[in-house]
């Protein structure tokens, strides 16, 4: 029997468990912004050793799972003399991940902007920097919206897996709650009743934001 | 307005590669004159206005707006970027494909050059802008986006952009060739007006109507030379070169029905 009070007392603990969950995984988009940033402008810029390591980073980090670059990243640490929290390891591991697909995602903007958009700007005197701030970041920013919110709700279902190094978010509450409860079923679907919520209110704002920047 | 520019290309030569898009083109634009540049496709004539501007880079030659050299400040070695800024100011350039800002409007398209290139105030860059779309006809659109204006407005529009920015030389690549015909008379209509004040105009076009009519000067391009350069009536209705026969007469073919 499919019992309901479980079922709702589960919402109680898993909520509160639900603030690491969007710690990590908001901490993780903005630490993949900043990084992958930077690797995107290294990929696009005019030096070969530069542009080399970004295509490097990209690819590793594209294609290790995100469950062994957390388990090498927390475990690798101690090694090298660096005690972290696991909290902050599990942010800069999500947050470099994150940082070769966001990196992707601004590149393949850029480059679907026309050629001439920027070639106006040149023709007219502008300098390099006013061509970048004024004519083709707030485009690609623009472009890039539905697939950074895209790549929110991937983290946050990703985080899930930072439960493989002990910190108590979602996933890992719902099976802490799961073992005292004996109830798994009941709380595993709150759990992901959590998650859906979560992931509808991010697409929610997707829409919104991109209505909102659409001309 | 501001005095009109002249143009001077001499051995002007480029590469793809190993293909050659320009061989050693020789071409004399005088100001306050407008000059056609008419060939079949891939024959170099955009490629020919753009190192005007150095937005394509030639390899050997020289392209000299009122006497000095463009890109270069010796031969292989490349002009900075500070002054090449400079010299670009004062030529505008108008393109087949309008490249307006999308992200916005009408007047933050024209201002946008006067704020950022010439640092001119905002207040003062929004009249001017103004100003510029009220001269292309297009005072009443200065809040619309791009995105809500037909090709037609689009395009004058980007002439606005280039004009605003009281240039001394105007560049136009086939401006009437992505409108619809019914669209193209008013870019051309504008682009009369600007020849009328005196403007130094170097005009890519398939227009041989505006080319009769306007032009001081039309030259004809081919695989990458420049045939002949002469007056609309010569190269347009006595060539002697064969190649600009057989050139008119496939333009003839296609537009007759
Ligand atoms: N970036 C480039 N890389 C390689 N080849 C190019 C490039 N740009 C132009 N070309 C080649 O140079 C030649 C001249 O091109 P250009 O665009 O100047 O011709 P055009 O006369 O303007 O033709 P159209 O009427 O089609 O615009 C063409 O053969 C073209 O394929
Ligand atoms: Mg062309």
């Amino acid at each position: 029997m499919f019992s309901l009070a479980v079922f709702f007392q589960s919402f109680g603990p898993l909520f509160w468990a639900a603030r690491y969950t969007l710690l990590i995984s908001v901490l993780g988009i903005g630490l993949g912004i900043v990084i992958g940033t930077l690797i995107c402008a290294a990929r696009l810029s005019p030096y070969p050793p530069l542009r080399r390591f970004a295509a490097i980073w990209v690819s590793f980090l594209r294609g290790v799972p995100l469950l062994v670059q957390l388990l090498v990243f927390y475990y690798a640490l101690p090694v090298i003399g660096l005690d972290v929290p696991a909290m902050v390891a599990a942010v800069v591991t999500v947050g470099i991940c994150a940082s070769a697909y966001i990196s992707e995602i601004w590149r393949g903007a850029i480059a679907a902007l026309p050629k001439g958009q920027a070639e106006a700007a040149v023709a007219i005197g502008m300098t390099p920097v006013d061509v970048w701030t004024r004519v083709i970041l707030p485009q690609a920013v623009t472009l890039s919206l539905p697939a950074l919110i895209n790549e929110l709700i991937l983290l946050v279902k990703a985080s899930s897996l930072v439960s493989v190094v002990g910190i108590l978010e979602i996933t890992r509450a719902s099976q802490a709650q799961a073992a005292t409860t004996f109830r798994p079923l009941e709380v595993y679907i709150a759990a992901a009743c959590i998650y859906l919520l979560i992931n509808l209110c991010l697409a929610a704002l997707g829409r919104y934001l991109e209505h909102r920047t659409a001309v | 307005m501001p005095a009109a520019s002249s143009v001077e290309m001499r051995k002007v030569n480029k590469y793809y590669d190993k293909f050659q898009a320009l061989k050693d083109i020789d071409l004399s634009i005088p100001p306050g004159k407008v000059t056609c540049l008419i060939g079949p496709s891939g024959s170099g004539k955009s490629t020919l206005l753009r190192c005007i501007n150095f937005l394509e880079e030639y390899d050997s030659g020289e392209v000299r707006i009122d006497g000095q050299l463009i890109g270069y400040d010796a031969p292989n070695k490349k002009m900075s970027g500070r002054r090449l800024r400079e010299m670009r100011r004062s030529i505008g350039m108008v393109f087949q494909q309008f490249n307006l800002w999308p992200h916005m409007t009408a007047r933050e398209n024209v201002a946008e050059g006067l704020i950022r290139v010439r640092r001119i105030s905002k207040a003062d860059a929004d009249r001017r802008a103004s100003e510029a779309l009220a001269k292309v006809g297009l005072a009443d659109k200065s809040a619309s986006h791009p995105s809500r204006l037909s090709g037609g407005q689009q395009q004058r529009v980007a002439i606005a952009r280039a004009i605003a920015m009281e240039p001394r030389l105007m560049l136009f690549d086939e401006p009437t060739s992505a409108l619809d015909p019914e669209l193209v008379g008013e870019v051309l209509s504008v682009m009369r007006t600007l020849a009328g004040e005196g403007m130094t105009m170097v005009v890519v076009t398939h227009e041989m109507g505006f080319a009769a009519h306007v032009a001081d000067q039309v030259g004809f391009m081919e695989k990458g030379e420049l045939v002949s350069v002469d007056s609309p009536d010569r190269i347009l209705h006595h060539p002697e070169d064969p190649r600009i026969q057989s050139f008119l007469r496939t333009y003839h073919e296609r537009n007759s029905f």
